[in-house]
């Protein structure tokens, strides 16, 4: 097996009296989709949001590519190479692809915006993620559909070389046709050798893409194992009882 | 040109596929300058067709002149309308800066620029003021500019005095909005326009086709650049036609100055909204402020530096006020003249919900508003009807924008 990419030991976090994460183990491997499931509440948002810098954790340790880092704001995951696609995907309706691809971070020629230069980098991103449901990337994405947008989002967080893309509950909002297209996507960004964290709540959804499955309940790893060990009943004994029978208990390896 | 099979778009393009284009922009709500030509278009042959004076050469110098500090008024609001705010106070913003320029000239003795660089400044400033009580503390822009509307018409009064108006002499201010350049300078000034025009719109083509992307259709962009370039060479031809009605006493021809003033204030003015990042973060904080700021835009500057630009342009509009009545006056900037600077975006096409607009809505629709006004006028309505039908305008295309929105966001 691949060194991980992004490894968290004994992450702690709390809120106040609310103890949200304890002792909270992830391994992010390159090339492979880790999902992330649980029930609501179980923390996998706040287990993110540290990732990204947006909240910072009490005690624990993170290694990326081996190396021991400490994230304290969102620029420092930026700069490692973790992006993250919000569930909301924060697109401005009225700009086009290629704008909302590069929205803050512009390539300038001087003081002027090189368009050409997006465009066409945004374009190879595109071209490298074979994505080919959209018809123009200069049309606003307020033409565009769901999986589309989803798509945009997620090529946004691949543009910059990114190493780790978080994605927040990416099909939630979609049509059957339009999830095997983002399912696929996210498929590809595991093959084009980085590593994906998955939050979904679909266990058809993560059976399908997903290498290896981590299950949060109530605030600690209940298991993470590799996805042709477990069976789906399983999977969801994990996520609403945090033990089943024949999975080894996180941390116990 | 790429070669790669899986691009996603191909760069040829026809004329079938470019109106396609534009249809898909229209479903999305992007209607862009041709209901505003087609309008105006349509009032000019109507007024034409009933007024034996409305097509006459003078009528015309006298519309733009008239239209003039409307349109650069409307310019500063679309800035702050593209954020989906809007400045109730700029029309008596440019009367207070036109007030100050006046009484530094008049009662100062300072040269025409010093006092343009300090009305202009007092103009950012007001508008600083502004940004900041809205972005900062996060009071309604309405709020805030419906307030400033009351101070600002306070103030101008209280800087007119008891007398009422404050002359202004100076040649230089007076010549702006009453001389002309000469038919030569005219016609030069036409020609290096329209080669810069040209020749900017080509190399924008070839660098395209260069980078392998996706081009303007070539024969596209000739019909739009050849009827631009034709209908402005046409409306010099007319400006350098004597209009003078006693032409052994004074001769009047050529462009007036505040065309050229105008058309510098559209190149800047598109040039930051289309090729800078400002501009870009402008329309993204219009478009989706969480989206922008999660971007890492800071959102809070960018509002209020778009009030700053908007009062700082409703100072150059003041100067035209006090250019054209050779004074200032406790109501210059006031009365009809920030609705018809509101209408004039809107009606050009900018849109009251933010995100879209561009610099020439600005003068698309001020030139509507002015012919409706002074067409109106020759056929003798009243001043009521004239409100009345510039009102009903307005709410159209106010009711248009808001269709097309409806229309881009139900699919």
């Amino acid at each position: 097996m691949t060194e991980p990419i992004l490894s968290l030991r004994g992450v702690n976090k709390s809120f106040g009296p609310v103890h949200v994460l304890k002792d909270v183990n992830l391994d992010v491997h390159p090339g492979q989709v880790t999902a992330l499931v649980g029930d609501n509440g179980a923390g996998k948002s706040t287990l993110i949001k540290c990732i990204a810098g947006i909240y910072t954790p009490d005690r624990g340790v993170f290694k990326f590519n081996g190396n021991e880092v400490t994230i304290t704001g969102p620029r420092d995951a930026t700069e490692l190479g973790i992006e993250i696609v919000y569930q909301d995907l924060a697109l401005c309706d009225n700009l086009d692809i290629v704008h909302n691809m590069f929205l803050g971070r512009e390539i300038k020629k001087g003081p002027v915006l090189d368009e050409s230069a997006m465009e066409s980098l945004a374009r190879k991103t595109l071209d490298s993620l074979s994505v080919r449901t959209v018809k123009s990337i200069r049309q606003t994405v307020a033409s565009l559909s769901g999986g589309q947008r989803q798509t945009v989002a997620i090529a946004k967080a691949v543009l910059w070389n990114s190493k780790v893309v978080i994605l927040d509950e990416p099909t939630a909002a979609l049509g059957v046709a339009q999830t095997e297209q983002v399912l696929n996507l996210v498929r590809r960004l595991a093959d084009n050798g980085l590593g994906v964290i998955l939050i979904s709540h679909n266990i058809n959804d993560v059976f399908e893409v997903a290498d290896n499955i981590a299950a949060l309940y109530l605030g600690t790893m209940a298991a993470q194992v590799a996805k042709n060990e477990v069976i789906p009943r399983q999977v969801i004994e994990l996520i609403t009882t945090g033990v089943s029978a024949g999975v080894e208990k996180a941390g116990a390896k | 040109m790429s070669t790669s099979t899986n691009s996603i778009e191909t760069p040829e393009v026809s004329l079938k596929s470019s109106a396609q284009d534009y249809w898909a922009k229209v479903k999305s709500g992007d209607i862009g300058a041709l209901p505003a030509v087609l309008g105006l278009l349509v009032l000019c042959i109507v007024f034409g067709a009933m007024s034996n004076v409305f097509l006459t050469p003078g009528n015309f110098a006298n519309l733009l002149t008239q239209a003039a500090s409307v349109i650069v008024i409307a310019m500063g609001l679309i800035f702050v309308l593209l954020l989906g705010e809007i400045d109730l106070s700029a029309g008596y913003a440019s009367g207070v800066c036109g007030a100050v320029l006046v009484i530094l000239i008049t009662d100062h003795g300072q040269p025409w620029y010093v006092a343009l660089l300090a009305s202009v400044a007092v103009g950012v400033l007001l508008g600083f003021g502004l940004g900041t009580l809205v972005a900062r503390l996060g009071i309604p822009s309405f709020v805030v500019t419906l307030a400033a509307f009351l101070g600002f018409q306070g103030i101008l009064l209280i800087l007119a005095g008891e007398g009422g108006t404050i002359r202004v002499d100076d040649p230089t201010v007076l010549a702006i909005q009453n001389s002309n350049l000469s038919p030569t300078l005219s016609w030069g000034f036409y020609f290096i326009a329209a080669i810069a025009y040209i020749a900017l719109g080509l190399s924008r083509i070839n660098a395209r086709r260069k980078a392998g992307l996706k081009a303007e259709l070539f024969k596209l962009w000739l019909l739009k650049t050849i009827s631009l370039v034709g209908i402005s060479g046409l409306a010099v031809f007319a400006l350098n036609l004597e209009r003078s009605n006693n032409r052994e006493l004074v001769s009047l021809k050529g462009i007036p100055y505040v065309v050229p003033v105008i058309l510098v204030l559209l190149v800047i003015g598109t040039f930051v909204l289309g090729r800078t990042a400002f501009g870009r973060h402008i329309y993204a904080v219009g478009g989706n402020a969480e989206a922008a700021r999660r971007a890492g835009i800071n959102v809070k500057n960018i509002r209020i530096t778009a009030f700053m630009i908007c009062s700082g342009l409703s100072a150059i509009a003041g100067l035209l006020f006090a250019s054209r009545q050779n004074s200032i006056s406790p109501t210059t900037g006031g009365s009809s003249t920030l609705l018809y600077a509101v209408g004039a975006a809107v009606i050009g096409g900018t849109s009251l919900f933010g995100g879209k607009g561009k610099m020439r809505d600005a003068i698309l629709g001020g030139l509507v508003v002015a012919v409706i006004d002074n067409g109106m006028g020759l056929l003798g309505y009243a001043a009521g009807i004239k409100f009345i039908v510039t009102g009903a305008v307005l709410l159209v295309s106010a009711g248009v924008d808001a269709i097309s929105r409806r229309g881009s966001s139900s699919t």
